[in-house]
């Protein structure tokens, strides 16, 4: 159960999407030991995407399991930032890989 | 003086008003902790502001009064009877010390700072007392099991406490807008995400909303503003807001109202910087150990249920404090909706308008010449327009009267202390409505009426319990709208006036003659001559003999009038009665030979023919009622004959009715009000004048001045043995109109 699986989001982390979107990101999580999440074309993110994260987390930590945040858009960095959320969702923000990109 | 000088004097002012009605209430209440904080807010805001304009004096002696207040805010000193009258007097104080800032004096004079540092050293004292008090009370246990912690939280920001509702999301509605939106009101200075409420995955529906929010806010908004932030979100969200400086006490009861556990929420609270570790810790563990001992005290109730019952009792004081915070919030929102205007712009308007009202009468007036019918249309228009603007022009310097009364509080306080007598003061028809010149003018007679009242009218209580009334005695202020006019009425119950009192030293003064009859009435509103008193001890309030008259004229000037009415034993009613406004009115307009008068509409009940009345009886028989009349081209001694149809105007005033005879009658007229010039500041009967659109004078009838003359001489031919001044004064007055015309 190791292994690591990316997951990319195109779609806005938005109360819109929640739906589908939690159950894409809890199967992504079921498939991989080591879940990287791709949000850098994430260009909206609300409460309910926000909860989405944190749910994960939440999940993967029950389970042993982790779950990055590899790449961050504008929208959700300064989201996780407001909320004061950078530790609980527990990734570096600023991602050097993403930032050259 | 710069602006913000001026703006603080102004504000200071104001906050001294809230202080002291807070004070007055704290003697009545003193276990009412939003007052305590509400008295203690506006000491706070005006040393505050007096540093900001540098006032040092001020922030001085504010400074020691804030700190008396902090402890009797924290319950660390009981409110007494003497504490409440030190804080008046430093009340009292600060407002001096405001107006020597106004008055642009660099610091106050000798006489001043030195009764202001006696004030301090009072200050003083009871703070030592208070020390000495606390380290007692230690060995007290506190019976507020709620709030273990009394002292103050050091963190100087609002803390907001939110979680919002399931149905949030749905209902298209983002709860980080919120939070941003909270962020444009100030700076969050820390804030924490409270996502405990998420479920486990299978149970978690991504489209509710299950988030809370720990803030730190460092704002000057207020609560209301901070709660308008959610308003619309006011039923979906549980919100609560600890104001800055909250004690510990108070966070600890956040935490324990929200549904986290409460170790993590300290946790959290920390966090976001609300509290220190230290202080959740002491709290924390303090509120178990006396949660505990409750136990061991009841050992047969388990510890949930007494912390249920808590709970509930908690309940119903967040309820309470939700009503109170709702009714702060309604009179913020009133006051936002408020601008402040100089009066002298408002004074400006009224003239301009004035100024309309004429210019539209003699528009109209050639429009009606002219005989052009699309013209007279117009101008009937413009008028009807004209007239709106008048009246909402004047219902802007209406003001009501209640903050007059409410000034009354405090007089009443300190006379009957000084007295030594228990008075209460009723207020009734504080909401009446009349014009802010006449509100400033009427503060000193009033003044006058109310200590009279006190100091004469209640007696001891020894002597009222004798008279088996309550020994508390009773003032009344009241207020109401009559046929244009607003009443007042000073009212107590106490002894009355004494009447053969008042006429042995009316015939002492030489004011009557010992033979004449005088009705009950006359002889009560004798105390209003100049230099009549009838009370042998004079007092410092009242009874220098310079009281009444001085009322009387004052109240004349404002073209109103003033009685009294007494029954002994029973009590004394001064009723006053002023007109709404002193600019512009509604008049009736009546003419005698060539010149036309104004009578006020408001007073005019009805207008009948005249028909060959005999001419020696000045009365007439109006359904089976007297109605005495008098002549204007008599009285005026105009010029001409009187035609063969005269009209007989019948007017009102005070429940008396009188009828004046003129030659015709003209119609309704929009009346500007013009004062007369000095020389006629005698004239009785005729109240201003006016100007016509034709550009010609008339004369405005003073109805209250006719309605007396009428009556008094009426009755002085019907008891010719009468003194009579009134007569001999019309006599003398007529000449004077006759010259001025």
């Amino acid at each position: 159960m190791t292994r690591s699986h990316k997951l990319t989001l195109s779609d806005d982390l938005t109360i819109y999407h929640a739906v589908e979107q939690k159950k894409t990101l809890l199967a992504g999580l079921a498939a991989a030991g080591d879940l990287k999440l791709d949000l850098a074309q994430v260009s909206e993110i609300d409460t309910a995407g926000l909860q989405l994260l944190i749910l994960l987390k939440k999940e993967a930590r029950a389970a042993g399991k982790r779950v990055s945040i590899v790449a961050h858009s504008k929208a959700v960095r300064s989201a996780i930032e407001f909320c004061n959320l950078a530790a609980e969702l527990g990734d570096p923000l600023v991602d050097p890989a993403a930032d050259a990109a | 003086m710069d602006e913000l000088t001026s703006v603080y004097i102004q504000e200071s002012r104001e906050q001294l008003a809230e202080m002291e009605a807070g004070l007055l209430r704290l003697e009545q209440e003193p276990d009412d902790a939003d007052n305590i904080n509400a008295i203690f807010r506006a000491a706070h805001t005006i040393k505050g502001g007096s540093g900001v304009v540098e006032c040092h004096f001020i922030e001085a002696f504010t400074h020691g009064v804030e700190n008396l207040l902090d402890v009797l805010r924290n319950g660390k000193l009981a409110v007494s009877g003497a504490l409440a009258t030190l804080l008046l007097e430093c009340c009292d104080h600060m407002g001096r010390l405001v107006d020597v800032l106004a008055a642009q004096s660099p610091e106050p004079d000798a006489d001043l700072a030195a009764r202001g540092d006696a004030l301090s050293e009072r200050v003083r004292a009871n703070l030592a007392g208070e020390a000495g008090q606390a380290s007692l009370a230690l060995v007290d246990s506190d019976d507020e099991v709620e709030s273990p912690g009394g002292g103050v939280v050091t963190t100087d920001s609002w803390h907001i406490s939110v979680r919002f509702g399931r149905n949030l999301l749905r209902g298209g509605m983002d709860s980080l807008s919120f939070i941003r939106y909270l962020a444009s009101l100030g700076e969050i200075i820390g804030i924490e995400t409270i996502a405990d409420a998420i479920p486990a995955a299978e149970e978690m529906d991504p489209e509710s909303c299950y988030l809370g929010f720990e803030i730190r806010l460092q704002t000057k908004a207020s609560k209301a503003d901070i709660e308008k932030v959610f308003d619309f979100v006011r039923d979906e969200c549980e919100l609560r807001i600890l104001p800055p400086h909250s004690k510990v006490a108070d966070y600890l009861q956040l935490i324990k109202e929200l549904p986290e556990d409460s170790m993590r929420l300290g946790e959290m609270l920390v966090r976001c910087g609300a509290l220190t570790q230290a202080e959740v810790d002491h709290g924390l563990l303090a509120q178990n150990v006396l949660a505990a001992s409750a136990d061991a005290a009841e050992p047969l109730a388990p510890l949930g249920e007494i912390l249920i019952g808590n709970k509930v009792v908690h309940k119903e004081i967040v309820d309470a404090a939700v009503a109170k915070q709702a009714q702060v919030g309604d009179k913020k929102a009133r006051d936002s909706q408020l601008v402040r205007v100089h009066a002298d712009k408002l004074d400006q308007l009224i003239d301009l308008v004035g100024e309309l009202v004429i210019a539209g009468a003699s528009a109209n007036m050639l429009a009606i010449k002219s005989r052009q019918s699309e013209l007279v249309e117009t101008t009937s228009v413009l008028s009807r327009l004209v007239e709106s603007i008048r009246d909402s022009a004047l219902q802007l310097r209406m003001v009501q009267i209640g903050d007059t009364f409410t000034r009354f509080n405090r007089v009443v306080r300190d006379v009957s202390k000084d007295l030594g007598k228990e008075i209460e003061l009723v207020i009734s028809g504080a909401e009446t409505e009349l014009d802010k010149t006449v509100v400033e003018k009427i503060g000193d007679p009033l003044m006058h009426l109310v200590r009279n009242s006190l100091d004469h009218g209640i007696e001891p209580a020894a002597l009222r319990l004798a008279r088996g009334k309550p020994a508390c005695g009773r003032v009344s202020l009241n207020a109401y709208h009559d046929s244009g006019i607003i009443v007042i009425e000073v009212a107590d119950d106490g002894g009355g006036l004494n009447r053969d009192k008042i006429r042995a030293k009316a015939i002492e003064r030489e004011l009557i003659g010992a033979g004449d009859t005088l009705s009950d009435k006359e002889i009560n509103n004798l105390i209003f001559e100049p230099g009549f008193s009838t009370v042998d001890k004079v007092s410092n309030l009242s009874g220098r003999g310079v009281g009444m008259d001085v009322v009387r004229r004052n109240i004349l000037g404002l073209r109103g009038t003033v009685e009294v009415a007494s029954s002994e034993g029973q009590g004394a009613t001064f009723t006053i009665r002023l007109p709404l406004t002193l600019a512009i009115i509604d008049g009736f307009l009546v003419g005698v030979g060539k010149s036309s008068y104004v009578i006020p509409l408001d007073s005019v009940v009805e207008c009948i023919e005249h028909k060959n009345l005999s001419g020696d009886r000045d009365f007439l028989n109006l359904r089976g009622e007297a109605l005495p009349f008098v002549r204007l081209r008599e009285l005026f001694e105009s010029e001409g004959h009187a035609p063969a149809r005269e009209s007989i105007v019948v007017v009102q005033f005070a429940g008396r009715r009188a009828g004046i005879v003129v030659d015709q009658l003209m119609g309704e007229f929009q009346t500007v009000i013009k004062p007369l010039g000095r020389m006629f500041a005698n004239l009785r009967g005729i109240g201003g004048s006016t100007i016509l659109g034709s550009g010609e004078v008339a004369l405005i009838l003073d109805v209250a001045a006719l309605v007396n003359i009428v009556t008094r001489s009426e009755e002085a031919r019907l008891l010719p043995n009468r003194h009579a001044p009134a007569s001999t004064a019309l006599a003398s007055n007529l000449s004077a109109v006759q010259s001025g015309r």
